[in-house]
């Protein structure tokens, strides 16, 4: 674990199985600002080219313009295309743009507002968390997911069997089987590029910075400030999501910055790792298992041969 | 209850597992618990029960890790199982659980049947009986530490659910296999099972609250009444006339074990409802924040006083 990152800090991870003393490094991540993003899908292309993912094409869904529908086993980064009739302060006659302006939406830059209809476009991209206390892999029994030494979570795809428990076990729905290879995958955060002081393909075709790179650290700086600016230009409704160590998974590595409840993009509002009750049920099935014991002495001894 | 949610959109997955693990779900526990009766069977003297419990848990045993290897994406890994233990991981527990008590059942079984390893089943025979009792839980609190809430919510209630599940198996395949003059401990496990499974999964849906929805209704609903429905009947024909007929007894074995399968099954298929509709995923999250239990993971206040633009603003990143 990192010397520098005092445990107040909540950047530190559970390096489980091991340490990886002088040569841990920062905690990498992402600053995802779904402020600014056009939802041009730049980061799922690139993602599936370096990442060589097959194909997903799953039909035409007719939910706005996302035909990509989650993150699965073939989908590491997901572009979701929220379309709300906003209720802001309008007022009759008003033009969505006037409002905007109104509220400083333009000149804090947030590319979310479209003019004429009424339409409020969100846009966010959405990626593996690489959770602080992350559930797919403390349930793992193969060991197959790890922690690196930048304190990311990658799948090791020569051990993987296919077991399928970090399946449900996230509390983010990012981990799936692939179909005929019948392991489970997900974004690494570009574990190959990091090992070569590169960005993760994805933050590196984002074309409007929504998605930020860096050391988490650095990241979470940047993010609070961009908070307190659109919360400047009126942006009320703006927050971050996973930014904190209080949450149920004491925070994440991927963060974002939202306009909206995370439900509304399809996120968890209150996501919660379960190991963190492994004691109580642990208790539970061992109290169960003696509470079986004594069933099965009472009715052998309890009565006739 | 109605949420907001992403196009209607499943918030986590549902798991991938297929028909073989309710199956495991009965057969790891009729092996668990059948070995505890084996065991006690004949310290109480009564051999001709306890052979059958042997045999009863061997069977268990043996298809126990075949249903599992073959629910594995990648069943040539199964013994990847093997490569670490892992407290936070009940699969990773269960596994070495598994191993051990199907070993011992093994080396048990064969001394009952055919006389072998006189020496090795003086141990062999109470080491599984006591691993028989996490084997018959450890799958409950497996489906408990995962984020889907009918299973995660009811994870001080499952473990009992499915020990009282693993009693009824173990009961009800002895009081089949065994003739009736000797099956009175089976029948008193038997019909001791269907009653506790019946209290304790229905005291686990009321605890649930909303949660527990999945049960009330789709296929959780419907594996839940034909649990009912078997162990009813098969209650009833143990109690009665078992104790008399081979054939009766036969019956109430099968449609006890029937009613102890679909009653893992209803557990299985409620666990899919529940993480398939966001009405329970994100329902219950957004009502505990709104109560001001939780704090949720979404905060609106920055925690700088002032913002500076060049750290701020995406157009000062490199």
């Amino acid at each position: 674990m990192r010397p520098e990152a005092s445990a107040a800090s909540g950047l530190e991870t559970h390096a489980w199985p091991g340490s990886y003393g002088d040569r841990a490094k920062p905690r990498m991540g992402f600053f995802t600002d779904t402020s600014v993003c056009i939802g041009c899908k730049a980061c799922e292309v690139a993602c599936k080219e370096w990442n060589q993912i097959p194909m997903s094409i799953q039909g035409f869904t007719g939910n706005s313009y996302d035909n990509t529908i989650d993150l699965g086993a073939n989908s590491w980064r997901h572009v979701a295309f929220v379309e709300q009739r906003v209720s802001t302060d309008a007022r009759e006659g008003d033009t969505f743009a006037e409002i905007a302006a109104r509220n400083g939406a333009i000149d804090a830059g947030v590319q979310t507002y479209q003019e004429g209809d009424g339409i409020r476009w969100l846009m966010a991209s959405d990626v593996c968390k690489h959770c602080t206390d992350a559930a797919c892999l403390e349930v793992c029994p193969t060991g197959a997911l790890f922690r690196t030494e930048y304190e990311t979570v990658v799948v090791q795809e020569d051990v993987c069997n296919g077991c399928g428990y970090c399946v449900p076990a996230c509390p983010f729905g990012v981990l799936d089987q692939r179909e005929d290879d019948g392991r489970v995958w997900k974004c690494t955060l570009c574990y190959d590029r990091l090992k070569d002081d590169k960005e993760p393909a994805c933050a590196q075709a984002c074309p409007t910075n929504s998605i930020q790179f860096g050391e988490l650290a650095e990241l979470r700086q940047r993010a609070e400030h961009r908070l307190a600016q659109l919360a400047e230009a009126g942006q009320e409704k703006a927050r971050l999501y996973l930014a904190d160590e209080d949450d149920g998974i004491h925070g994440a590595g991927a963060f974002f910055l939202l306009l909206d409840e995370p439900e509304v993009y399809g996120l968890p509002p209150d996501p919660v790792d379960t190991v963190r009750d492994l004691k109580e049920i642990w208790a539970a099935a061992g109290v169960a298992a003696a509470a079986l014991g004594a069933a099965l002495a009472a009715t052998v001894f309890g009565g006739s041969r | 209850m109605s949420v907001t949610s992403y196009h209607g959109q499943a918030v986590i997955k549902e798991p991938i597992w297929t028909w073989e693990i309710p199956c495991y779900f009965y057969t790891g526990g009729l092996a668990g618990a059948s070995a505890g009766l084996a065991c006690l069977a004949e310290l109480r003297g009564n051999d001709v029960l306890a052979r059958r419990a042997w045999a009863a848990a061997l069977a268990g045993g043996a298809v126990s890790p075949l249903l599992l290897s073959s629910d594995l994406g990648r069943p040539l890994r199964a013994l990847n199982m093997f490569r670490m233990f892992k407290v936070t991981s009940p699969m990773s527990v269960g596994s070495w659980i598994l191993l051990g008590s199907g070993n011992a059942i093994g080396v048990a079984a064969a001394n009952a049947w055919l006389g072998w390893f006189p020496r090795l089943a003086k141990v062999a025979r109470p080491v599984a009986a006591l691993l028989g009792l996490p084997l018959s839980t450890y799958t409950a609190a497996l489906i408990a530490n995962t984020a889907v809430p009918v299973w995660h919510e009811a994870r001080r209630e499952l473990p009992l659910v499915f020990g009282s599940g693993a009693a009824l198996s173990a009961g009800a395949a002895a009081i089949a296999l065994t003739p009736p003059r000797d099956a009175a401990p089976a029948r008193r496990l038997a019909l001791a099972g269907a009653v506790l499974e019946t209290t304790t999964k229905r005291m686990m849906e009321r605890r649930l609250g909303e949660h527990g929805d999945p049960y009330k209704q789709g296929q959780g609903a419907t594996y839940g009444h034909i649990a009912h429905a078997c162990l009813g009947l098969g209650a009833l024909l143990a109690a009665r006339r078992a104790s008399s007929s081979r054939a009766a007894a036969i019956a109430a074995g099968a449609l006890l074990s029937a009613g102890a399968l679909s009653a893992r099954w209803s557990v299985f298929r409620a666990g899919f409802q529940s993480a398939a509709d966001p009405k329970y995923v994100v329902g219950p999250q957004r009502e505990a924040i709104d109560r001001g239990q939780r704090s949720g993971a979404a905060r609106r206040a920055s925690r700088v006083a002032q913002p500076d633009p060049a750290i701020g603003s995406p157009a000062t990143v490199s």
